[in-house]
């Protein structure tokens, strides 16, 4: 029942399911999962920082309810009512996040409620949630969704701090520094990823050999 | 009511708001089915009409709900419309075409979490257009995404045989791309605009 699923395939204790999506398996640098939002919000740090906290928190919920359910629901329609679940606990958020605070609500936009297509949300709910127990399932959300966060800041604040020249809105570059406007343009998001990744890969590669 | 053409919708939809390049929607399978033009395209036609359909239901469920009252059941009903009409495709698909539906593998299911589509549903209901203007926003929008995903597939069986670091194989390469690609459709810019 509870067969350990992350990429490497190796035997997990309780402390690594939490690991494991921080670094190893991170949702985003090395399972390239969640790719839309992870691009179009991470213009600045701030947004960056609210949508990975908005996504960790579906994605916990999600995952109790799932691994809860997980003898409950057929097969046959398994995927369907994950949906359901999702959706559920997005409409919650995004209502929330509206009375919390509406500047933020008009800078993430639409991409609230397309938490629901995130790709990594429904992948764990198939692939980890639905055969283990809740307590794991928990670890392994709070796991991936603080990866999450993670990667989305690093997106974040490099983008910020070069097409902006600040971060967190305050101002860290003298007064002559040229923006560099193109990492704020959705071009940017694009870059700024593949050089995180090419970064990312070059360390694999020297861990490798070592 | 909003007052562009029916032509400018279709434009800002297909290129200068293009969902993949501009808005970021539908990057998964961007990036993962773009590896050969043919199976690009068909993904491309199978999102155009799955795009389609849902947006055409997107406007009668907006209405309806609207009418009851009741908008916040708008996110949940239109995802299970996607998710029904993905299925149809999926069956449909299968029975024309066991060879395409081999190649096309996970990422035909995976349509449902496609952005795009909700995207599209989502945007049009935000924006109030009416049911004709929706359906050409669907058909630009997924437009766009089969151009961007047939630019990039192009590229990337080009770059098979290029000699590139080690690093930079894979993702990596296909984001710089796709990055350059981005900044190509910035020229569209202004087009369109009244």
């Amino acid at each position: 029942m509870s067969k350990e699923n992350s990429i490497s395939g190796q035997k997990a204790t309780t402390t690594d399911e939490f690991i494991k999506g921080l670094w190893r398996d991170n949702p985003v640098f090395v399972q390239v999962l969640g790719m839309c939002p992870v691009l179009a919000v991470s213009n600045t740090a701030e947004n960056a920082l609210a949508m990975g906290l908005a996504t960790a928190f579906v994605l916990l919920m999600s995952n109790i309810l799932v691994s809860l359910l997980r003898n409950f629901v057929p097969k046959q329609v398994r995927i369907a009512s994950y949906i359901l679940i999702i959706a559920t606990f997005v409409t919650v958020t995004d209502y929330a996040i509206q009375a919390i605070s509406v500047e933020l609500y008009k800078s993430l936009g639409a991409f609230i409620s397309l938490i629901v297509v995130n790709c990594l949300i429904l992948s764990r709910a198939e692939a980890f949630a639905s055969k283990n127990t809740v307590w794991k399932s928990i670890l392994d959300a709070l796991g991936m969704g603080v990866g999450f966060t993670f990667a989305l800041f690093c997106l974040g604040a490099v983008r910020e701090i070069l097409g902006n020249g600040s971060i967190f809105n305050f101002v860290i570059f003298p007064e002559g520094f040229q923006n560099w406007i193109v990492m704020i343009l959705p071009a940017g998001g694009f870059f700024t990823l593949a050089a995180w990744l090419l970064i990312i890969n070059k360390i694999q590669t020297r861990k490798a050999k070592t | 009511m909003n007052t562009e053409s029916l032509g400018t919708i279709f434009l800002n939809a297909c290129l200068v708001n293009n969902f993949v390049l501009a808005y970021f929607l539908g990057i998964c399978p961007f990036l993962g089915v773009s590896g050969k033009i043919g199976t690009a395209s068909r993904m491309g036609g199978a999102v155009m009409f799955v795009m389609l359909i849902s947006s055409m239901c997107a406007y009668g469920i907006h209405a309806g709900l609207v009418a009851i009252n009741a908008p916040y059941l708008q996110l949940i009903s239109y995802i299970v419309v996607i998710a029904s009409t993905v299925q149809l495709v999926e069956m449909f698909i299968k029975k024309m075409s066991p060879t395409l539906f081999r190649s096309l593998g996970i990422f035909l299911p995976l349509i449902t979490t496609n952005c795009a589509i909700l995207g599209v549903a989502l945007f049009q209901t935000n924006k109030g257009y009416g049911f004709l203007e929706s359906v050409v926003y669907a058909l630009g929008a997924g437009a766009g995404f089969t151009i961007a995903l047939l630019l990039i597939a192009g590229l990337r069986e080009q770059l098979d045989f290029a000699d590139v670091p080690k690093i930079s194989k894979g993702t990596a390469l296909t984001l710089f791309i796709a990055g350059i690609l981005s900044l190509c459709f910035m020229g569209f810019a202004g087009l369109g605009a009244q």
